[in-house]
């Protein structure tokens, strides 16, 4: 085992990022016309990246698998992005959005890496209004704020329930200005299917034509890896059907470290899974939370009527109601962090409170918040004697202006009324903290690849706050990949085109092509569906919520057994030289197979629980922290950096001993 | 459910195509439209059959990839929906049900029911963007403050998710529901409207040069957009092209 050098830059916190922007090697603006660069990806981090690169000049290459790069799947991100503008005058403040991403990571995060995300978060703003991004605003013509789980204060900014949409959609138009300057070359309907490293660096990927199924080869000086989380390991979660790790686990088995792949995200807020046929699962956004409150009956008798369809929620009176989050959190209540919303409502669930037929949902009710803004407006309005129907009337229009559109989401999927009825949710997987390794210039262990956004592991440390996503995206693409690439860059200004003819590329295209044929020739027994179900089904069961070491090792076994088979028996139609859907599946499958294993063994190296990862042997025994993760800071207080040997379980470790200058570490606690 | 199904199999761009009957059982009301097409896809899988290739990837309504024409609708018979919002509540038990790709001369067929909308991207890259720089210098976010009106107008038309449907449900095969979205959105801005005038001009003639169709103002294309794009941003793309063409 050895350590690992983060590159992070000396001197107070404060003043890392400017002083290293300051001296900073430059590429000069002729040269950089001579220089490629590959994004594999355009989401809000591939795309920011891509276009901005290419508006410095360089010779931007971009890739991605959907026929066109809005639609990554940044797009469906629903509540918001944060950024320390502090237009409310709430007391936010740069250093306070640094110090509730770190204590909200259960302090496994690089604090150097977050400081300067929040000191770049304002630029996003003020960028994205720039492109015309309408995000909301209030009457006076102002930008509008709310607040999301794990702070104190209203800082994040909202284009109704669809922030990510029109946020990559402003990613995107800058993306197609530099299309149409011909300095992005675009390619869409294309996957990456390996890296091609050279004398040690990055220089190029092997890609597949998807519509043709053509194997090509595309030269560059470095490759910038956007490809977002591997959420899909678990088959369902909240990620487009296409997502996958297949970009970033390439690069792995070339080289790149894989950083805490435990480290996952499940989100409080998803409307519950309605049979065995269910493809994926749709979150609620958290802003939800700002108005929802969520309970189970108190009595396990009701909760156990209304599995049986006996008894209607809104029949359940006020003191038979257990709105547990408010009870074992008073100070964050309905807005604590998602890893501690999500377990607390399997907590409740496991106990026999669950509200659907499955057992596994609780309530998110509106009832409350329509009440009160009713009587605001009957207020406002000056109609003081308003009825009861008139003051709902008047609440219900306040709530459909805010989350009108995630109201209308969950009637079409769950054919029920959420203004007249709670919503069902459950906890559902949403996000992966884990990642590539980078040090502080967002490089991997591969001289020349990047990872950017989701893809890497840098800033959320253990768990991600709410609207902290599209911010690392933006800030990764637009304001600290395009100044520290060009440090790298700039002793590469002599290298010139660099050749697709090499051994290497021929090596590497070799391999897609032994893979692909091995695929399609296979004419196994069962789909590939039935493998990534399988998979799905250990993931969730073993490492899912909450682990044990017990429940870890048979994951790794199991996974290894289905790995076998799934080489043995998979079977997929169709040809290799044509638009293949199974065979596109196949592949991804095949890398979850192997990352799921990597995963479970993470899991099972780290004896401790923070954020996302709860192992059941550590939590807190007695006390008012009772039943809540216990960390280990003494012996885990490093970042998990694993290289590839050949198999995944048997990866070699190395560290990232975690430094806290800054921040205090202490028990996170939102009671 | 029982279904008997109809669907639209081509195995390439120049290849024919035609309709090829599918009886499927065992289909829940609960079922989303495209679960229920995954169901179909194992049961060809499992009998050696090349499952039918569809566009699909978010599957909740955003993302604007799934383009099928359900019975004669794009997106089928639920209004403001895509079709993987789309739910089988929405059909009755022994239904036959028509599945095409969508149509138009501007989107070729690519194989089963995925088409080709690249001339949307080619569109947007004729203007579909303000020419601002990533520098992080651009002014406060709250320097020029925008109209409630106006910022909540163009959002709406910002809610656009390209998916064609406009295109497939016009008898002209007209874009202009998509491109005066765009255009709107922008319109509306202070930040587009520097450059209002060019876009207008450029985008117009992009959308006329990938073959799109004209308006003739039925107004179908607002009745089946699964996101209610309004006919208004029409109007407004039609008012900048002309203000900008008469004041070239």
């Amino acid at each position: 085992m050895s350590t690992l050098d983060g590159k992070t830059p000396a001197g107070p916190i404060k003043d890392k990022w400017t002083s290293y922007k300051d001296k900073v090697n430059l590429v000069n603006p002729a040269n950089k016309r001579n220089i490629d660069v590959i994004v594999v990806g355009t989401g809000l981090a591939g795309g920011s990246a891509a276009a901005t690169l290419a508006e410095q000049g360089y010779n931007v290459k971009a890739f991605c698998y959907q026929d066109s790069p809005r639609r990554a799947h940044s797009i469906a991100a629903q509540g918001g992005i944060n950024a320390a503008k502090n237009y409310q005058g709430d007391g936010d403040s740069i250093y306070r959005l640094f110090y509730d991403t770190v204590k909200g990571g259960d302090y496994r995060s690089r604090e150097a890496n977050v400081h300067r995300l929040a000191e770049v978060s304002t630029n996003i703003i003020d960028q994205c209004v720039a492109q015309g991004v309408p995000f909301a605003r209030d009457y006076g013509g102002l930008l509008d704020n709310r607040s999301f789980g794990g702070v104190l204060v209203s800082r994040t900014f909202y284009a109704k329930g669809q922030t990510g949409q029109q946020l990559l959609l402003g990613a995107y138009s800058a993306m197609n200005r530099q299309i149409a300057r011909g300095k992005i070359q675009m390619f869409n309907r294309h996957e990456m299917l390996d890296i091609v490293v050279i004398d040690g660096k990055a220089r190029g990927i092997i890609a597949r034509n998807l519509v043709t199924g053509e194997i090509e080869r595309h030269s560059a000086h470095a490759v910038v890896l956007g490809t977002g989380g591997y959420g899909n390991v678990f088959y369902l979660s909240t990620n487009a059907m296409g997502s996958n790790v297949t970009a970033g686990w390439k690069a792995h088995k070339r080289g790149a470290y894989f950083a805490n792949p435990c480290y996952t995200q499940i989100h409080p807020t998803c409307i519950p899974r309605s049979g065995d046929y269910q493809s994926k699962l749709t979150l609620m956004s958290e802003s939800l939370r700002n108005d929802g409150r969520i309970w189970v009956p108190a009595k396990k008798e009701d909760a156990q009527a209304i599995r049986d369809g006996q008894l209607k929620p809104t029949e359940i009176k006020e003191e038979d109601r257990d709105y547990y989050l408010e009870r074992r959190y008073p100070a964050f209540g309905n807005l604590v962090p998602r890893d501690v919303a999500s377990r607390a409502a399997k907590e409740r669930c496991d106990e026999g409170y669950g509200v659907n037929a499955t057992g596994e949902a609780v309530y998110l009710d509106f009832a409350a918040a329509i009440i009160r803004y009713g009587k605001e407006q009957a207020t406002i309005k000056g109609e003081n004697d308003a009825s009861e129907a008139r003051i709902k009337e008047l609440g219900k229009e306040i709530v459909k202006a805010k989350y009108g559109n995630l109201f209308d989401m969950y009637k079409q999927i769950a054919a029920d009324n959420p203004y007249e009825t709670p919503m069902m949710i459950y906890p559902a997987v949403h996000y992966t903290m884990g990642g590539i390794w980078v040090d502080y210039n967002l490089m991997t262990t591969i001289p020349g690849c990047y990872a950017i956004g989701e893809a890497n592991f840098s800033d959320h440390g253990a768990n991600r706050l709410g609207a902290s996503a599209l911010m690392q995206g933006l800030a990764d693409g637009y304001f600290v990949l395009p100044y520290t690439i060009g440090d790298y860059l700039s002793s590469d200004i002599r290298t010139g085109k660099i050749s697709t003819d090499s051994n290497e590329f021929e090596e590497a295209e070799k391999n897609v092509r032994e893979r692909i044929e091995k695929l399609v020739s296979n004419k196994g027994t069962q789909s590939v569906d039935y493998y990534h179900r399988k998979l799905g089904n250990i993931m969730w069961n073993k490492c899912g919520m909450a682990r044990t070491e017990k429940g870890l090792k048979e994951a790794i076994q199991e996974i290894t057994e289905l790995r076998n088979d799934f080489w043995k028996n998979v079977s997929v139609p169709g040809g290799a030289n044509e638009l293949n859907q199974e065979l596109e599946k196949a592949g991804r499958v095949a890398d979850f197979l192997e990352l799921g294993e990597l995963f479970a063994k993470d899991a099972l190296d780290r004896n401790e629980s923070c954020g996302g990862h709860f192992r059941e042997e550590y939590v807190e025994k007695s006390g008012e922290q009772q039943g809540e993760a216990l960390r280990d800071d003494k012996n885990f207080a490093y970042v998990a950096a694993w290289e590839y040997t050949g198999v995944p379980s048997e990866a070699k470790l190395h560290k990232e001993q975690l430094e806290f200058n800054d921040i205090e570490l202490k028990q996170r606690s939102y009671k | 459910m029982k279904l008997n199904l109809k669907v639209w199999r081509q195995q390439g761009p120049q290849e024919k195509g035609r309709m090829v009957d599918y009886q499927i059982d065992g289909i829940s009301e609960h079922m989303s439209f495209l679960e229920m097409m995954d169901v179909l896809n194992q049961k060809l899988i499992g009998s050696g059959e090349e499952p039918i290739a569809f566009d699909h990837d978010c599957r909740e309504g955003i993302c604007g990839s799934c383009s099928m024409f359900i019975n004669g609708e794009a997106h089928g018979p639920v209004k403001g929906t895509t079709t993987c919002q789309l739910h089988m509540r929405s059909f009755k038990d022994g239904d036959t049900i028509y599945i095409e790709p969508f149509r138009a001369n501007a989107f070729p067929v690519i194989k089963d029911l995925v088409i080709d909308r690249s001339a949307f991207d080619r569109i947007q890259h004729s203007g579909g963007y303000i020419s601002v720089n990533t520098s992080g210098n651009t002014q406060d976010a709250n320097a020029t403050p925008i109209a409630k009106e106006h910022a909540d107008l163009a959002m709406d038309a910002a809610t656009c998710i390209g998916c064609g449907a406009c295109v497939a449900t016009c008898k002209n095969s007209s874009a202009m529901l998509f491109v005066g979205a765009k255009i709107s959105q922008y319109a509306l801005l202070p930040q587009g409207q520097v450059e209002a005038k060019d876009r207008a001009q450029n985008m117009v003639a992009q959308m006329d040069a990938e073959g799109f169709g004209n308006c003739t103002n039925t107004g179908a294309c607002e009745v089946e957009c699964p996101k209610g794009i309004s006919l208004t941003n029409i109007a407004r793309m039609n008012r900048e092209f002309l203000g900008g063409s008469l004041t070239k």
